[in-house]
């Protein structure tokens, strides 16, 4: 991550998933798109919530909750896909609201404790503390896999 | 006026003229004693090797210069056409295609030919030693030519003075531009233009490359060679507007001073010498039909960067589907004059789509042409007598599927040729003549393109198929009993089946018929089989006009909307439900006298179950080959043309779905793979 990243600060999008804050590189993020009609695609895995049409482009969506084993809740009128792209693979991503931009120096960041919340470890790669947030930032990849 | 900017065409030309001459000299090696032939690809190359000089790509130029000689040779009855020579010729040719491959992937065109001109020359020099017979090098005339006059070499002199001898005039024209002249790289290009209208330049000084950069003062000499009268092409040169000056003067020749040079130098000149005679005369024979054919062909076509035609495909898909979002709007409003208007508009952008549709397809020809090259060499390497017979390689297919289709035909023809064609001697045995031959043909049917490849060899050993098909485990015995012969022939394409009884590094390593059937299927076409045990076998490909858009019938699975590919469907229908019957677990209906399974989509799709069961299903029946299916839905909504999209590299793979498409509202319908849903 460090390549697109000032060497001190790391530029991120926050993100709200039940009660925590995640985020990841903003470098990584396409765009923020409100919930739109979303194709469901028969046998994939669960957490592939299906594809949408964004301008264009059928681009896959997955449902952050279903992948990090959270409980489902109805989407609402806060609920966002992010677009976020890694390697050639570009995909939308839904969560139940899109915060802000944030600059956190790198020196906060700290490896992952052995247990956060419910979500496996393997796709964090660090926590960050901000002031009175804790912000969950995540490797992209592994969400994707 | 910068070299780049013909690039382009220069890439292009020269792999037409590759072509051309890969193509002669397959013909020149079934007919070795026909020089017209000979002079076909000489002068291709000839081209070839100024056009590559002139784009300053040395090793192209060289390269070719060598392979010319060898031409020559052979033209002048030096050397007889062996099939070692040709093969010579051929790698060179393969040489080139790289250095032009290089140059077009944005390389310098750079590569070590040494080897290749080396045996080139052993080959030229093993049997043209002797050159005392051409004509010396110029007798001179005193020159009285002005301050302008250019430096000829042994190659230009040549040419000029064969010229003479054919009654041309050979003049230097020594233009001054106005010294306030602004654009000279243009006016150069008017004299120039100018002049090519009267005869042949041969030579410019300082050349055309530093004119074109303006890399000169105010004057040029040009050589010409013309039968013109020195004062009209004077008159002509000075209505350029912005030249001062035009000095013409007949060209006399000094015997070069270099004794040694002249020795060193006189082998190739030579030789280039006669090269250059014949040119001409074949220049005179040939100009006037030859010009009068050139311009009526650019006329009616011109080179368009394939990129643009995709961007406007791109945005023709975009239209297609505001078309539909439009069609669906005026069909909830039922405004008479809107549905005028957008029915109007439908037809027309209809004919924009067929327009675009053929603008984009492509003779199969640019595959086509590769496997006599390759069709030969094999038959090499195999020691077998192979005629490749094609037929109907003008048949266009759209740009997207030949792209694909390249590697799955080489690999149908290399089996043919491998698996299918037998030794000459066991040919001649059975009473065949020794030469196999390999058909390749390609026609339109329909809204489809059919390939087939057939060969009089061996045929299919149905025993030894199915044996090995049970012995493999790809067939159970019960399943085999009730095999027709083509579904029988047809299990050669299953994965990991191989009949040949030894490995060859030509085909047969198991892997390979089945990546060509899932090739196909994958491009939406289907692949049979047709053999007759001794005879010779039929590979059918059938494949789609195009990719891009297709017409599909669209349904409704609970609130879900798939769409089908109208090409797999054969009809609708509404059955009862006490009309289904029960063929052990398989729910079937008798459709016109024949069984078929049916396929309830909602539970391959796991579909969210809403709506409570109706008493009639609602079906469509669709094929893949001689095998139907009904796909049970909940409703027809109807057909539309619709642009097909993939779901991108994230989801590949997923069952039964072949791609996606963007409906007139916006929403992403899946499109239905029947293929995969017949089993």
């Amino acid at each position: 991550m460090s390549e697109t990243t000032a060497p001190s600060m790391i530029k991120v999008i926050a993100f709200q998933l039940m009660d925590k804050e995640y985020a990841f590189p903003v470098h990584q993020v396409r765009s923020i798109e409100k919930l739109m009609h979303i194709t469901r695609v028969p046998g994939t895995v669960p957490f592939i919530k299906g594809v949408i049409n964004l301008r264009g482009v059928v681009t896959p969506i997955i449902d952050l909750r279903k992948r990090f084993s959270l409980p489902e809740e109805e989407y609402d009128e806060q609920t966002r896909i992010i677009i976020a792209a890694s390697s050639d693979i570009e995909v939308g991503l839904v969560v139940d609201g899109a915060n802000d931009v944030l600059d956190i120096p790198n020196s906060i960041i700290e490896p992952q404790p052995d247990i956060v919340g419910s979500v496996e470890a393997e796709y964090i790669t660090g926590v960050a503390k901000l002031e009175k947030r804790l912000l969950i930032l995540l490797n992209l990849e592994r969400v994707f896999k | 006026m910068e070299v780049n900017q013909y690039l382009e065409v220069f890439i292009d030309e020269s792999k037409d003229h590759l072509q051309a001459v890969n193509e002669n000299l397959l013909l020149l090696e079934k007919n070795p004693e026909d020089l017209t032939i000979v002079n076909e690809i000489f002068r291709s190359a000839h081209t070839l090797k100024g056009m590559s000089a002139t784009m300053g790509y040395e090793d192209l130029a060289n390269l070719t210069h060598k392979m010319e000689n060898v031409l020559d040779a052979i033209r002048n009855h030096k050397l007889q056409v062996t099939a070692d020579i040709l093969d010579v010729v051929f790698a060179s040719i393969d040489d080139l295609e790289a250095m032009v491959h290089d140059i077009a992937a944005g390389g310098n065109g750079k590569r070590d030919v040494s080897v290749i001109v080396d045996r080139l020359l052993k080959i030229e020099n093993g049997e043209t030693g002797n050159s005392a017979d051409v004509p010396e090098q110029a007798d001179s005339v005193p020159s009285v030519g002005p301050s302008y006059h250019a430096e000829y070499d042994e190659f230009e002199r040549t040419v000029i003075q064969q010229s003479k001898e054919q009654g041309f005039t050979c003049y230097e024209i020594g233009v001054e531009l106005r010294s306030d002249c602004v654009l000279k790289a243009a006016r150069v290009f008017m004299v120039f233009e100018v002049l090519e209208k009267s005869g042949e330049v041969i030579k410019s000084t300082p050349s055309t490359e530093q004119l074109e950069e303006e890399q000169f003062d105010d004057r040029f000499v040009v050589t010409l060679i013309t039968q013109e009268l020195a004062e009209d092409i004077v008159s002509k040169v000075k209505k350029v507007s912005e030249v001062e000056h035009a000095i013409i003067s007949e060209v006399s020749l000094k015997p070069l001073n270099k004794e040694e040079e002249l020795v060193e130098k006189r082998e190739t000149a030579a030789a280039l010498a006669e090269e250059e005679v014949t040119l001409y005369e074949k220049a005179e024979a040939t100009e006037e039909p030859k010009q009068s054919k050139q311009q009526a062909v650019s006329n009616k076509t011109i080179r368009v960067n394939i990129e643009r035609l995709d961007i406007l495909m791109n945005l023709f898909e975009e239209l297609v589907i505001d078309r539909g979002r439009l069609e669906q709007i005026s069909g909830e409003l039922n405004n008479p004059e809107l549905n005028e208007t957008v029915e109007r508009m439908s037809r027309i952008s209809g004919d924009l789509q067929t327009i675009i549709l053929n603008m984009r397809m492509v003779p199969v020809e640019t595959v086509f042409n590769r496997f006599p090259r390759m069709v030969r060499q094999l038959a090499r390497d195999l020691n077998k007598k192979i005629n490749l017979d094609i037929v109907g390689a003008e048949t266009e297919i759209d740009r997207t599927v030949i792209d694909e289709i390249g590697d799955p035909l080489v690999h149908l023809i290399r089996n043919a040729i491998d698996h299918g064609i037998e030794m000459p001697a066991e040919r001649k045995a059975k009473g065949k003549p020794e030469e196999g031959t390999v058909k390749l043909k390609a026609y339109h049917s329909g809204n489809h393109v059919f390939i087939e490849i057939e060969d009089d060899g061996v045929g299919i050993n149905k025993e030894k198929v199915l044996n090995k098909a049970l012995s493999k485990g790809i067939v159970t015995e019960d399943q085999a009993a009730a095999m027709s012969d083509n579904q029988i022939y047809e299990l050669i394409l299953a994965s990991g089946f191989s009949t040949a009884d030894t490995i060859s590094d030509i085909s047969g390593r198991g892997v390979g018929l089945d990546v060509v059937k899932t090739t196909i299927e994958s491009l939406g076409g289907s692949i049979s089989i047709e053999a007759a045990e001794g005879s010779g076998s039929v590979f059918l490909i059938q494949l789609p006009l195009t990719l891009s858009i297709i017409s599909v019938m669209l349904v409704e699975v609970e609130k879900e909307k798939y769409a089908v590919p109208l090409s797999s469907i054969i009809e609708t229908a509404i059955v009862k439900k006490q009309d289904v019957l029960n063929a052990h677990t398989q729910q079937v209906i008798d459709f016109r006298g024949k069984i078929v399974p049916l396929v309830f989509l909602e539970q391959v799709f796991e579909v969210p179950k809403e709506n409570k069961e109706e008493d009639f299903y609602s079906i469509v029946i669709v094929r893949k080959g001689d095998k139907m299916a009904g796909l049970v839905v909940d409703s027809f909504i109807g057909q539309q043309e619709v642009v097909l999209k993939s779901l991108g590299n994230y989801l590949s793979n997923v069952f039964a779905i072949s791609g996606a498409t963007i409906l007139g509202d916006g929403q992403v319908a899946l499109i239905v793979d029947c293929n995969a849903l017949i089993k």
